[in-house]
This record gives structure tokens, sequence and C-alpha cells, in this order.
């Protein structure tokens, strides 16, 4: 009995309320007409679109620089090299990867620099990495406008200059992942093994970093930092090089949900992006300074799952939409659950 | 601490506020707004935003940081104009009554805030400020679903059509600018809404004479060392929750404050960006984490709103879209916050190394130079 107790404080209570909402809504789902294949099709469909941006925040956590509040400096350079390879008329699989390519660049730069400035400002990172995030928005909200983009497909048709806010991939890069091998049964259900498979990819190759030699030295110094620097590994490398690869999944998993959503979105799109990953990540089991590839991955399918679920089911039996409230108390109440949290390991 | 204050060392520390004068002042030209305008602006701003603004200090005396969990005080006050607004009650007694009607809510919202900000001691802003996200939805949830179902709303005029819920926008015609209007004095071209302004001057008062108080002082030994108050019996989670609490009540009256001057409300919209503007405004006054006093509130305000003023027009002028000016001043709000903050947590850092070397330095060589500060 004493064994179950510590299986359910360790789990910790939010995460076993939300598993059996989940499980209640499915059962509830035929009960109100909603088809489970289709919503089981939504739910893997939506884990793929946004695993990548969960497993991103993985190696910021592993480094002691905690939450990515400022994901969305990945997503611009994700929006960034999207935007590119339209503009260079790149499409299919090689629009795709184009634009991962693309994006690059911009993600090690916007990486290493916001890595810098979270180097100056350790133990207040994540607040001002939240701002950072904002500021950046929205002064790419002025470049949007201003940049000298072409492509008819992006540009508002009357002044033929400044992006659109949504911006369709239909003749470029949809489904790209999605389609590759994907799974038909009946009319409502599909697998997009692509999109799974490439999200498996990364989660592996993440999994198998953590456990290489600079994985491992990032782990040590997000555990104990003078440990770490006694050990001799720079703390401020190894933090730089958590931030940019978070920053490079950011921009990776903006591409990947675009494939899968059909647009580009534009503008103060990215801004609540970040926060939906992290209550992702917290409702699998992580903490502020603790992630495993577990915790992304059931964390996604759970946070993924009930988004899709919740309004459906409750909209067909309450008539009402409740969805964006439910939204927005279990994403914001995970993460002050996680938040308030004692930490175990003494900083 | 020496006494030289080098051209460097000034702008790094006013860093802030010279960046946006500035910027301010570069940007009036291309705005082609008349100073007169610009003035009467302000003046209405500083009425309307001060009260706000000021609700900041106490949590930031308590070592609290800035409080963006001030946003559960203006829900408070939403509910309580939606109920004075649903009794139609009218001019300054509807201001009151909506102050009645909110405070208690604000108290108990603030508690709350309280014991969660004191569980996650030493990330109390990003916990505040996702608190107020979370309470967003408990807001909508009681005003969207519950009021005019299970609580009892009648008036047609603020209700959905559907019979239950509060409509997106609310006319505060039965309010609107009450307070403002009952000692406007006219000075040559100026109107200035007196009645607001000896409000907010009531508050300032009211925080001078708060410092001096013992739960005053014991807040400052809070901010200053949790470990050494607690050592010296003040009760440390007690006073960081009255510090909150008063904090949220002050943010529940500025936000009735702001919202009568404005005339309507988005029901679901107008708390969002309160803590936005005040955390930008104190600390473009010069305001950090851990400071702040009644000037940074005035220079905040005047700085911030001056730089509002100007910019959507000054976008039109000089890019020809007044979508950009638009997404200017957001970059800038958040930039700010982003910029104090990160100068903040870098001198703080600075400032502990330095001392240490002179520590360092002290027991090697005595005659070193560089001793602490």
């Amino acid at each position: 009995m004493r064994s179950f107790k510590q299986i359910v404080t360790d789990f910790g209570w939010p995460r076993i309320i939300i598993f059996f909402f989940l499980v209640l809504l499915f059962f509830a789902a035929p009960l109100v007409q909603v088809s489970v294949l289709a919503s089981f099709s939504d739910v893997f469909n939506r884990f793929g679109q946004n695993a990548i941006f969960v497993l991103a925040l993985v190696p910021m956590i592993q480094s002691g620089c905690g939450l990515n509040f400022g994901l969305s400096l990945g997503i611009l350079a994700g929006l960034l090299g999207a935007t590119l390879s339209i503009q260079v008329g790149l499409s299919g699989a090689a629009g795709f990867f184009g634009a991962i390519v693309l994006a690059s660049p911009f993600a090690v730069l916007f990486g290493g620099a916001y890595g810098k400035l979270l180097n100056k400002v350790k133990g207040e990172e994540m607040t001002i990495a939240m701002y950072v995030g904002f500021a950046a928005v929205f002064f790419m909200s002025i470049m949007w406008l201003l940049l000298p983009y072409t492509a008819a497909d992006m540009v508002w048709g009357f002044a033929g200059k400044g992006l659109r806010t949504t911006i369709s991939v239909e003749r470029y890069w949809l489904h790209i992942l999605n389609d590759f091998l994907a799974i038909r049964i009946g009319d409502s259900f599909i697998f997009p093994t692509g999109e799974i498979l490439f999200v498996g990819a990364a989660a592996f190759f993440m999994w198998l970093f953590l456990r290489a030699k600079t994985g491992t030295a990032m782990t040590a110094v997000g555990s104990n930092p003078d440990y770490a620097r006694a050990g001799g590994i720079s703390v401020d490398k190894m933090r730089t090089i958590s931030v940019v690869i978070s920053t490079f999944l950011g921009a990776v998993g903006i591409i990947v949900y675009e494939q899968s959503f059909g647009f580009i979105q534009l503008y103060g799109a990215p801004m609540a992006m970040p926060f939906a990953a992290i209550a992702a990540i917290l409702i699998g089991g992580a903490s502020v300074n603790k992630a495993s590839m577990v915790n992304v991955l059931v964390g996604t399918f759970l946070f993924q799952g009930l988004l899709t679920m919740t309004p459906s089911v409750i909209n067909s039996a309450l008539n009402s939409d409740m969805s964006e409230v439910v939204r927005l108390i279990v994403s914001n109440g995970i993460i002050i659950y996680a938040l308030t949290r004692k930490t175990k390991v003494t900083k | 601490m020496s006494g030289k204050m080098t051209f460097g060392r000034f702008f790094r520390e006013n860093a802030v506020i010279i960046i946006f004068i500035i910027i301010t002042l570069l940007a009036i030209q291309p705005s082609g707004l008349s100073l007169t305008y610009i003035v009467q602006e302000l003046i209405t701003r500083m009425g309307r935003n001060s009260f706000l603004v000021l609700a900041l200090l106490l949590p930031i005396y308590a070592g609290m940081g800035l409080n963006f969990g001030m946003t559960l005080g203006a829900m408070a006050a939403q509910i309580g104009l939606i109920f004075a607004i649903n009794y139609n009650i009218t001019g300054t007694n509807g201001l009151v009554f909506a102050v009645l009607a909110s405070t208690p809510l604000a108290i108990f919202l603030g508690w709350i805030c309280g014991i969660v900000l004191n569980m996650a001691k030493g990330r109390e802003m990003v916990t505040g400020f996702i608190l107020a996200y979370f309470m967003d939805g408990v807001y909508q949830f009681f005003v969207l679903y519950l009021m005019g179902s299970a609580v009892p709303v009648k008036s047609p005029a603020i209700l959905l059509s559907r019979g239950y819920g509060i409509r997106n926008t609310l006319n505060l015609d039965a309010v609107r600018q009450s307070l403002d209007n009952l000692l406007m004095v006219k000075v040559g071209p100026f109107s200035i809404p007196v009645a607001a302004f000896l409000v907010v001057a009531a508050l300032c008062l009211f925080i001078v004479w708060f410092k001096k108080t013992k739960l005053g002082q014991d807040m400052r030994a809070v901010g200053h060392d949790m470990h050494v108050a607690d050592s010296s019996g003040i009760p440390v989670n007690k006073t960081r929750i009255i510090a909150i609490i008063i904090s949220t009540v002050l943010a529940c009256v500025g936000q009735v404050i702001f919202l009568q001057n404005m005339g309507n409300m988005a029901t679901y919209n107008a708390h969002t960006q309160t803590a936005f503007f005040a955390v930008a405004a104190i600390l473009v006054g010069g305001a950090s984490v851990k400071k702040a006093s009644l000037a940074n509130v005035f220079i905040g305000v005047v700085l911030l709103h001056a730089l509002f003023i100007v910019t959507p027009n000054a976008g039109q002028k000089v890019f020809g879209q007044a979508q950009i000016g638009e997404y200017f001043r957001q970059f800038v709000g958040y930039g700010v916050i982003a910029l104090s903050l990160v100068l903040y947590a870098w001198r703080s850092r600075q400032e502990a190394e330095h001392a240490r070397s002179g520590l360092r330095q002290n027991t090697t060589a005595p005659a070193a130079e560089g001793g602490a500060k």
C-alpha cells in the first residue's frame, strides 16, 4: 500500500487526474455521437504536429536553464526558413527539408545570442526568456511587413508587399511527412506514419545525444554547476549549446507543424506556442530541472489528447464551447503545479 | 561607495530611461501631433494609469519582484463593474459600489496568489504570470457560463442573447468618467481630472505612511533578507501574503479607475494587458525588481505613454502602415521589460562577483584597490 502511495506522489495527482479524465472522455465519446476512430486519428496527427516542440524543451531543462519560455525564438527561425523556402520556390520534400536547412543558420544565430544572454542572467532565466520571446515576436511582426518578400502566394494581393497573416503551404509541402507511408482505415482514420517516424527519429537522436559525451556534460551542468566546473566542464558553453539545440528544434518543430496543419501562421501566432509545449512536457511528468523522452512522448500524447477530446466531447454534450476555458485552466494549472513544487535537487 | 559618477556609469544605470527619451523625441516630429494634444493625452493617461502602477510597489518592497498577479485584482474589478451595471447604479455611486463589491473578491484572490507565490519562492514573477493566465480561465468560466445561469444577472443589455454569459463589450455609460468629471478643472487648453489625481495622491500618502508602520518595516526586512527577517521573529510568509493582498486590492481599485475613464470594457480582454502596461511603466521609470519609488512610477507612466501616444502615428507616416506602429508599441513594451530584467540580473551578478573579488584581494594584498563598493 505504501508503494502505491509512493507511485502516486511521484507521478503527481494532477497527472493522474488528467489521465483518468482523458480515459473518461474516450469512453464518453460514443455516447454523444463522436467517432472514437476519428478522434484517435486526430490525436495521433496532433501528437506528431507538436511533439518536436516538446522535445525542444529537453536540452535546456537538462542543462539547468529551466523551462524554455523563449521557444518562440526557435519558432521565428523556423518561420523564416519556411517563408524563404516558398520564396525561392522549393516544393515537395525539397521544400520541407529546404525550409529546415534555410532555418538552421537563423536558429543557430538566435540560439547563440539567446544562450549568451541567458548565461548573464542565471537564476532569472524563465521570466527573462518569456519577455525576450514576446519582444522577438513583435520585432519579427514588423519584419514580416518590411522584408522584401515577393512570392505571390505569400504577400498581400492588394499591396504586393508585406506577408499575409496565414500562408497556405498547399502548393508546396502540405502533408509531406503525414502522407509518407500513411495508413488509412475506413474514411476517418489516417495514421500519419511519416510524421510519427520523424518524431520517433528525433526523440531517438535526442536520447542518444543525452547519453553521449556532450549530453552527459550538459546534464552534469544542470544538476550541479559547481561540481561540473570542478570536473573541467565549461558551464557557459554547455548551457549555450543546450539553448542552440533547443532553438533549432523549435525551428524544426514549427515546420513539421506547418506541413501537417497546412498553413504558416505569422505575426502574433508564435506567442502562445511555448506555453502549450511547456504544459505538455510537465503533464508528462517532467519537472523544472529534469526531463526524459518518456515525459515528452507521454506528455504530448496526454495534452494533445485532452485538447482534441474536450472540445468534441464537451461541445456535443453541453452544446457550448468550453474548450478554451478547459485549455486555459488545465495547461496553466499544470505549469503552476510544476513551478510551486519544491525541487528535490538543492541548488 | 565612491561618489564618482562617470558618464558610462550614468548611462548604464539609466539606460532604459535614456533610450526611451531618445525614441520618443525622434518620433514626435514624424507623428505630426501637436504638443497640446500630446500633453492633454498625457494628463488623461496619468489619471487613468498611475493608480495601477502604484499597486506594484508593495510586493517590490517585500522582495517578491514585479507582481504579475495583479491581473487577478483587475478581474475582480471587472466582476464588480458588471454587477454595478447589472443593478444600474450610475455615476460615482456605481464606482463605489463596484469597488465595495469587488474588494472581498480581490482580498480572496490576493490571498490565493500570496499562498501560491510563497510556494514558489525565487520564481515569483514567472509563477505570478502563469497564475494570471490560469485565473483568466476561471474568470472566463465564471463570466461566460455562470453569470446569468448560476449567478443572478438579469439585465438583458449585458447578457448574451443565449440567456447566460456576459457580452464581449460592455458599455460603461452609466459610470463613464464619473470620477474624472467629478472635479474637472480647465487650465488653459488642458482639462485636468483633479478628483482622479486626488485619489492617486491619497494612495501615495498611504504608501509613504505604510512604509513607516511596523508592518511596512517588516515588509522591507523580508524583502531585504528572508532568513534574517525570519530569525528576528518576523512572520515571513504572512507578511508576503499581506503585501500581495494589498497589491491585488489596489490593482482592483486601479482597474475601476482605468475602466471608468475608458468608458467601455472588453469583458474578456480588458484585464489581459493590465499587468503588462503597469510593469512596463514602472520599469521604464527606472525601477528594478528590488527597488522602486514613487518617482519611478510617475516618470515611467509619462515616458511609456508619451511613446505610446506618438508611435502609431509615427509608424503611419514613416512606413505608411499604422500596423507597424502598433507592433512597435508591443515590441517596445515587451522589450523594455526584458531589457530591465536583464540589466538588473546582470548587474546584481556583477556586484556579487565584484564583492567577492574585493574580499579575495583584501585577504592577499590589503592595499590592493577595488574593495567591496
